[in-house]
């Protein structure tokens, strides 16, 4: 039994099967996308003033990470010209190339963008406490400015403090081992402990609180450039050159603090949805450099297939090169929406 | 078929087919000159966010218009949308009206409250 | 071709087969065919659709007698505790250990009494599998694969392996949602709707379970866990399927098979899949932040300040739960006319065919149930009238929720003339067919009050909507559904299914449905809250009216007895499928004297359908035309003079023909 238009275009639709199919596919992942950015927009306009994050992630990268997608549609679009112009060496080349580009996507995004977020400490104040920070959030200057207020202060977290009394130090030390961190009495303080080491995330530090008779008494940070220049104009724009946390060292109390994690999807709405959007196109990422990856592989049948039909072969390419286009035009709103605005 | 005929080296088609279009018919050059555009345009997009327009919501604006018109030229060259069959820009058609509507009605939720229902405030 | 087509018939179903032999896994479970295919939905969905009737039950015994041990399965689940609790008892913290899954179902039954959670998780999974577990699979998954491509004259859907991964999408969702009922804390219980922040709290651990529970509440295999990811596999068998459908209904129709020459039914499937591909992907979106909420701990749909037994919540806040609720809506609108559409378009079929006239006004319903897909986009906010909504918003999903009964009205009023002046066949598929108009009609005109915000805040979650929906979806959409597989069970198995047995079931099915249903009015006007787990009873008499002698609660009693009757005539519909498969009359090709092409197939139709091209020269509905020697003309029967070249099929489709089945 033979489908018919498999290959062929059906006389009054013009069409053939899979190219209708994939454009429907699509309108579906338009409506996907859609609902995912009716929720930012609905969460954006929801939110608290201040409490919808601006700059936290780096620009260069996504930049970087535009111009990769969008020159592998373009080597996609000449794979499939030049299957039509019966090219097949063309074709692995830009094939090849669209392939790498995705690939390339996808490493930059796991190895630069994301790991760094969930070791970044960000802590939220609460509102009756705002004015302790005002060194470090500057709300005056932008209360002055007509700028929404700072509600947060983040950067590396440097040190844990937690209270010298009452503390179970047999569950401390299992503790501090596993986590290859160490404990010493605070210099000034008697009734502090300082808690530091290389592997002190945010992450760390919740599972520390849970220890039985820890106490957490304050955060100290490597604060990042908008806490430690809070007043610089550079900090008033709505995002900067992502430049690392400082060597300036500040100090949250742990009874100031409303909510406080690593920069992960929990930290607010505005990382929950980013990680989500992004992990969504992502894994469209994933899936577009497989299929194109079958399409390549010279044990898939790609030559095979172009000896025996080679329209089939370019309608295939048509299709999946379809796919990857929508991957593209969807992050060109993501850019924008999460890097910049 | 005869082995003798094909290019060395170059995988042939089974049949000489009588159509093939050449080089300048299938538009490289246009598709090389809309990746340019766009990677252009995206350098645009920054430097853009970096100027005062006035207020946050007219930068959003003007960016989202910069990235809708990058998305037409994608739709319209890359996915070949200019010239597509009329089956496909129907149901297409459809698709931006409800996403529109999904868009506009969810957010008439904030035009007209009964009263400030304080779900989502700090 | 006639002649050629019955001598095919029955020896040499898809002449294919007999060139490769396929091993029954292949054939018969993990096939490509569309009409294996519609029938492993149409199983599994029946299957759920039983088993959503039977968590029903519990619950009706619940209302009608609260507190009071649950026949047959209260005692089964109560010696089971008493074993459990002798043989394999709790630990100390609490934790059942390799029994957990026992010690979830005897949990439900403490006492062999239905608990409060148990009901509320029934509550929740009944509506869950009747909805997207049920009657999808069934009305639209299950008819639209075996009949659709039949009815087009197509030998397969556009995309056979694809067709095979929606069944298999869909069959995982279905063990999550099953296997949900035997985790530690029970299946999902924040009603089918799943509102958050309820649902976003609900079965997590981390002291927030009232029950002492939180030591062995995985935090993945739980009930809420567990249906959002069945759900997420739903969607996407959903929309697998419905790419499918509309490739075919464009690409495969057979030549000569013009768009207003279409069958009802593949309109109407035509429109659903739209729905189900343009509304599904938005509650996907929601569906993954519901999963991100329960698995990352983020705040999609929980507000600031959340505090749940004088603990403030692990979430940042900042979410919102209107969100869940546009989200969910923004489907689950749309949805009502995914499960009444498919409905409507068998009872079409079906009315044709036994009335031996046309439908009336074939072109009004085709451009009706258009705008009907179209409506439905834009009224799901009347859902919603509670969440605080001022005037200007609600008068807009007001306006067009009045709108939308317009088309409801044409396709109803439309098939109802059809019966005008028809030479009635009174068969069991007309016998539900037929009862489909009321009943629908009922549960149509009992929402127009709903439509109105000033209304709906009274009636909102009474008993009332309860009656309004299932009106049309219980006698609406599963008449429709059992109309159809009395009508095409000979297409599919080559034999009749018993009529006796199918009056019965009929008119027990009838009268006690209506049992069940019509007193919901009564109970909703007189303010019975649907989540009531004890019916009402602690709230002993409602005030105000007696209706027949009945206060509100007190007519809990006869709908419960109506319930378990109704189950019982089910028995018969279940004896007359398996019974007639084996033993059930021989039917012919087309037993019921039919015009559509399915009708043209060999019984059952082998791989690749027809045995001989097909082409297309009439209408779908071309019954007591005057002058025609019988009283059907079938469309695939060339007018006139059949060495002419016909006048309803142009030369090219002729030409495609040989195209198609070279």
């Amino acid at each position: 039994m033979q489908i018919p238009y498999e290959i062929q275009a059906r006389p009054d639709t013009g069409l053939y099967n899979a190219k209708l199919g994939i454009w429907l596919f699509l309108a579906s992942e338009v409506m996907l996308f859609g609902g995912l950015f009716s929720g930012y927009v609905f969460l954006r306009m929801g939110a608290d003033p201040g409490y919808w994050p601006h700059g936290l992630l780096d620009v260069r990268i996504g930049a970087l990470n535009t111009a990769i997608l969008i020159a592998s549609s373009v080597t996609v679009v000449l794979a499939w010209a030049s299957l039509k112009m019966r090219k097949f060496r063309d074709y692995k080349l830009w094939m090849g190339v669209s392939i790498l580009c995705g690939a390339i996507f996808l490493f930059v995004k796991l190895t630069f963008e994301w790991p760094v977020k969930f070791e970044h400490f960000g802590a939220f104040i609460k509102k009756d406490a705002l004015g302790h920070y005002e060194q470090y959030l500057g709300n005056a200057h932008l209360a002055e400015k007509k700028l929404d207020p700072r509600v947060e202060i983040s950067g590396h977290l440097h040190e844990v403090e937690i209270q010298a009394e009452g503390v179970d130090h047999a569950k401390l030390e299992t503790f501090l081992k596993a986590h290859d961190l160490e404990a010493k009495p605070d210099a000034h303080d008697p009734k502090v402990l300082t808690i530091e080491g290389r592997h002190l995330t945010p992450n760390v530090a919740a599972k520390l609180e849970r220890v039985p008779g820890v106490k957490v008494e304050a955060f100290v940070l490597g604060l990042d450039p908008v806490n430690a220049a809070p007043t610089d104009p550079e900090s008033d724009k709505p995002h900067f050159w992502y430049k690392g946390p400082t060597e300036h060292l500040g100090k949250i109390e742990r009874k100031d603090i409303e909510f406080y994690s690593a920069f992960a999807p929990k930290h607010s709405p505005y990382f929950a949805i980013y990680f989500t959007i992004t992990g969504l196109h992502g894994l469209h990422v994933l899936a577009g450099v497989i299929v194109m990856i079958y399409l390549w592989l010279p044990i898939t049948g790609g030559a095979n297939m172009f000896r025996k039909n080679p329209e089939h072969l370019a309608n295939r390419v048509e299709v999946v090169g379809l796919f990857w286009h929508f991957v593209d035009l969807v992050w060109i709103f993501v850019f924008p929406i999460f890097y910049l605005l | 078929m005869d082995a003798a005929h094909e290019p060395a080296k170059e995988i042939a088609p089974a049949s000489h087919e009588d159509h093939v279009p050449a080089a300048h018919d299938m538009h490289l050059g246009l598709y090389l000159g809309v990746g340019g555009f766009l990677i252009i345009a995206t350098g645009v997009t920054v430097l853009l966010s970096y100027v005062d327009f006035g207020s946050r919501s007219r930068n959003i604006i003007i960016a989202m218009i910069l990235a809708t018109i990058k998305v037409g030229f994608v739709g319209a060259i890359f996915m070949h949308l200019k010239g597509e069959k009329k089956t496909i820009w129907r149901f297409l058609f459809f698709t931006a009206f409800f996403v529109a509507g999904l868009f506009l009605l969810t957010l008439l939720h904030f035009s007209d409250p009964i009263f400030n229902t304080g779900y989502n405030h700090h | 071709m006639a002649t050629e087509a019955a001598t095919h018939t029955h020896h040499d179903p898809g002449h294919e087969d007999h060139q490769h032999y396929q091993h029954w896994i292949w054939k018969y479970v993990f096939s490509s065919d569309h009409k294996t295919i519609g029938i492993q939905y149409g199983l599994t969905g029946l299957v759920f659709l039983f088993f959503g009737f039977c968590l029903m039950l519990v619950m009706r015994w619940q209302l009608a007698r609260p507190d009071t041990v649950v026949p047959w399965i209260g005692p089964m689940m109560a010696h089971l505790e008493t074993w459990l609790n002798m043989h394999h008892p709790l630990a100390a913290d609490g934790s059942p250990g390799h029994w957990f899954w026992l010690r979830a179902l005897t949990d439900i039954f403490p006492g062999g009494k239905l608990s409060p959670d148990g009901y509320n998780s029934f509550g929740a999974m009944h509506g869950t599998i009747m909805v997207f577990f049920g009657i999808v699979p069934v009305a639209f998954a299950a008819f639209g694969n075996f009949v659709v491509p039949l009815q087009i004259g197509a030998p397969d859907m556009t995309f056979p392996r694809i067709n095979m991964a929606s069944y298999w999408s869909f069959f995982i969702s279905c063990i999550f949602m099953s296997l949900s009922f035997l985790v530690p804390g029970g299946a999902a219980k924040s009603g089918w709707t799943s509102y958050p922040p309820l649902s976003g709290i609900a079965d997590q651990g981390q002291g927030i379970f009232p029950l002492g529970m939180e030591h062995y509440i995985h935090p993945f295999w739980n009930g809420q866990t567990m249906w959002v990811t069945g759900m997420v596999f739903n969607i996407t068998a959903s929309l697998l399927g419905s790419v499918n459908f509309i490739a075919t209904i464009i690409q495969l129709r057979a030549p000569g098979m013009t768009w207003m020459r279409l069958p009802f039914f593949v309109w109407a499937q035509f429109v659903t899949a739209f729905l189900l591909l343009l509304a599904f992907p938005p509650l996907e979106a929601a569906g993954v932040f519901q999963l991100m909420d329960r698995a990352f701990d983020t705040s999609f749909f929980m507000p600031t300040g959340l505090i749940v037994s004088q603990q403030l919540t692990h979430f940042s806040g900042g979410g919102s739960p209107i969100l869940w609720q546009h989200l969910f809506w923004f489907l689950a609108h749309p949805e009502v006319y995914v499960l009444i559409l498919p409905g409507i378009g068998m009872v079409a079929e079906v009315i044709a065919c036994n009335t031996r006239k046309p439908l009336y006004g074939y072109k009004a319903m085709v451009g009706a149930i258009f705008v009907l897909g179209f409506l439905s986009f834009v009224v799901w906010a009347h859902h919603m009238y509670m969440t605080g909504m001022g005037a200007k918003v609600a008068g807009f999903f007001q306006t067009t929720t009045i709108i939308i009964s317009i088309p409801s009205v044409i396709l109803l009023t439309a098939l109802l003339l059809s019966l005008w002046g028809g030479s009635i066949r009174f068969n069991t598929p007309m016998c539900f067919a037929a009862s489909f108009l009321p009943m629908f009609g009922i549960g149509g005109l009992t929402g127009i009050p709903l439509a109105f915000n000033a209304v709906d805040l009274y009636l909102h979650d009474t008993y009332y909507i309860i009656g309004h929906f299932h009106y049309v979806v219980a006698p609406g959409t599963i008449f429709a559904i059992f109309a159809g597989i009395y009508h095409w069970y000979p297409k599919a198995t080559g034999r009749m299914l018993n009529e006796f047995l199918g009056r019965m079931h009929f008119w027990g099915s009838l009268i006690f449905i209506n049992g069940v249903f019509f007193p919901m009015f009564l109970q909703g006007m007189a303010g019975m809250h649907r989540r009531w787990y004890d019916g009402g009873a602690t709230y002993d008499r409602l005030s105000g009216a007696v209706v027949w002698g009945k206060t509100g609660i007190e007519w809990n009693g006869f709908m419960s007895t109506s319930a378990f009757l109704l189950g019982a005539v089910q028995l018969l519909f279940i004896w007359n499928f398996f019974w007639s498969m084996k033993y059930g009359r021989k039917a012919s090709d087309n037993p019921w004297d039919a015009t559509t092409v399915e009708w043209d197939t060999p019984t059952p139709p082998g791989h690749g359908n027809f045995t001989h091209p097909i082409a297309v020269y009439r209408g779908p509905y071309e019954y007591s035309v005057p002058g025609a020697d019988k009283d059907f003309s079938p469309q695939t029967e060339p007018p006139g003079d059949r060495n002419k070249p016909p006048s309803g099929a142009p030369e090219r489709t002729l030409h495609e023909v040989e195209v198609a089945h070279s």
